[in-house]
């Protein structure tokens, strides 16, 4: 079984490479800029205050109930798709990584758009993420055409 | 002398099949692991590893002749059902599966297995051997049972007079407008309860039963995963998982800390017709009271109605009590005769608070009745302290189990390994 998951991680972090390296090739522009001090500072504590209890200290989720945060095309993918997640809520029936998480995630639109820019920042280059911010302007251009 | 030849060769005979026989029949092969599995038990006890399915293993049953039926989570190569061989050391061997859907419950009565899906319960005849005859023509016995993302499992458990309970879990925290939302008010008048939040009473004969032909037995339980049959009063006993999140959706109310210890996991005896209370109360261990929901305009301190049921024991918040088993067996000392022992799967809603759990707690009972303080009896899933307080636990013990010797099995839903626990003291 162990090798078997090994081969799994070793795959999964394999593919993960290839999407990524695709990614880079598709967009050059793209260019992963360090988020500033301040920004991780806030992230982590917006990220305490209404994240972590699901999340957990170390972005790892909970089996089968809460997905994790690090290495997935959820966090490090699409933004618009990201800061939905928070406006919103998650309460699909989806696989990640070939796991199902069951737990519903509440809307969390309650928040500013400084705050969700700056705690999506900060997840973004946590728990061994590396990907560009998300700036508050990103975030409110996501919320207007989200109300419809 | 011809005669006399007979006599000896005849009583040699059965001398050696008697002593054969003996030696089939005694646990003379059957012995602990060196490092009992991992395991930290009491003194007397010892644990070995019977397998390692890499399922994920949810409640099991055992036959007398050494069949093991695993329930899944999820179906592994098509199985939902792991059915297993053990050899005389104790060491048992996948010897085949069946039934192509995930779920948890799984119990063994009166020459039948039965078995649930996340929204239908199966029954399997047994043959005089408790082998299943026809494992891909199940009867189908309940169908239609809702399922939500949460609280999906239907566990399941029979009375001595033909009769069978499923739990049927709300599909909610604490029946809020917006599940688990931030300051959100309850529905009022939750309408969750009308085909969940509670155990229904099927009929474990009848055929194709759904909500119409059940009993709502008890309501007000968000979701019971471990159950089991108190044989010496004959009642239902359920292991309530308590609600989540009174810090994130009322952090004005309950700090970290109060949010990591509150509500109880509570232990319920349950008549006909009893209300625990959900989504209308939560269980306060440390004020022993039953306190009204926040949703519902709880203050911390407000007092729910008393009309609902008291808990029979409450344990700390978050430990997700997953398995349920009154010791009925001969093998251990006798303090845990029809006392309780409860499989705490681990919690994570205890964050950032170091988690729980993660252990295997017994309850001593008293003529049916909880009497005395429970205890951990098997610890040490988790492979270390660092890991169980981050939630990171090697193995979450889920379902538990008698054998005919009287040993205590236990699953882990993690790994899958599947544990049993035998006391080596003579």
């Amino acid at each position: 079984m162990k090798r078997i998951l090994t081969i799994l991680v070793l795959l999964t972090m394999g593919g993960l490479q290839l999407s990524a390296q695709t990614k880079s090739k598709a967009k050059p522009a793209a260019k992963v800029t360090k988020v500033p001090a301040a920004v991780m500072a806030n992230g982590n504590k917006i990220y305490g205050q209404y994240c972590l209890s699901c999340h957990m200290a170390d972005g790892g989720g909970v089996q089968n109930m809460n997905p994790p945060l690090n290495g997935t095309s959820y966090v490090l993918g699409d933004k618009t798709r990201l800061i939905k997640v928070i406006l919103n809520g998650f309460s699909q029936n989806v696989d990640i990584d070939g796991e199902s998480y069951t737990n519903v995630m509440a809307p969390h639109n309650f928040l500013k758009d400084q705050e969700i820019a700056d705690v999506l920042s900060y997840i973004r280059n946590s728990f061994g993420n590396k990907a560009s911010g998300i700036s508050a302007t990103e975030v409110k251009a996501v919320r207007a055409k989200n109300k419809k | 002398m011809n005669r006399n030849l007979l006599k000896y060769v005849l009583a040699a005979t059965l001398i050696t099949s008697v002593a054969s026989f003996y030696a089939l029949k005694s646990d003379k092969g059957l012995k602990a692991d060196p490092d009992n599995a991992g395991l930290k038990l009491p003194e007397g006890f010892g644990a070995l590893k019977v397998a390692e399915t890499g399922a994920k293993a949810r409640h099991l049953v055992v036959t007398p002749q050494g069949d093991i039926y695993v329930k899944l989570a999820k179906p592994k190569d098509g199985k939902g059902i792991l059915q297993l061989h053990e050899n005389s050391d104790g060491k048992a061997q996948l010897t085949g599966g069946f039934g192509n859907y995930g779920g948890t419950g799984i119990y063994l009565k009166d020459g039948y297995l039965y078995a649930s899906s996340n929204q239908e319960v199966f029954r399997y005849k047994l043959n005089d051997q408790n082998v299943v005859l026809n494992p891909d023509q199940p009867e189908k016995i309940v169908t239609g049972l809702k399922m939500g993302r949460q609280h999906e499992t239907k566990s399941l458990v029979l009375d001595n007079d033909g009769n069978l309970y499923v739990n049927i879990g709300a599909y909610s925290n604490s029946c809020q407008v917006q599940d688990r939302g931030y300051q959100s008010p309850g529905i009022p008048g939750c309408p969750i309860l009308d085909s969940a939040g509670g155990i229904w009473q099927f009929k474990a004969n009848k055929l194709s039963q759904s909500y119409g032909d059940g009993i709502r037995y008890a309501t007000g339980l968000r979701n019971v995963v471990g159950l089991d049959w108190n044989q010496q009063n004959n009642q239902l006993f359920v292991m309530q998982h308590g609600r989540d999140n009174l810090n994130s959706s009322w952090p004005a109310l309950y700090d970290v800390k109060e949010s990591a210890e509150l509500p109880a996991e509570c232990l319920y005896a349950l008549k006909k017709g009893d209300n625990a209370g959900w989504p209308y109360l939560y269980y306060d261990q440390i004020q022993h009271k039953k306190i009204v929901a926040p949703e519902y305009g709880g203050d911390k301190k407000k007092e729910a109605d008393a009309k609902y049921l008291d808990p029979a024991v409450a344990y700390p918040g978050h430990m997700a009590p997953n398995g349920l088993l009154f010791y009925t067996g001969k093998m251990f000392p006798e303090k845990y005769k029809n006392g309780a022992f409860i499989a705490f799967h681990g919690s994570w809603n205890r964050a950032p608070e170091p988690q729980k759990g993660y252990f295997v707690v017994f309850q001593p009972f008293k003529d049916g009745k909880p009497s005395g303080d429970w205890e951990i009896f098997a610890d040490h899933f988790s492979g270390t302290p660092e890991k169980a307080a981050a939630g990171r636990a090697d193995h979450r013990p889920c379902g538990l189990a008698q054998g005919a010797d009287g040993s205590l099995y236990i699953t882990d839903d993690s790994k899958g390994t599947i544990y049993r626990i035998i006391y080596t003291k003579k």
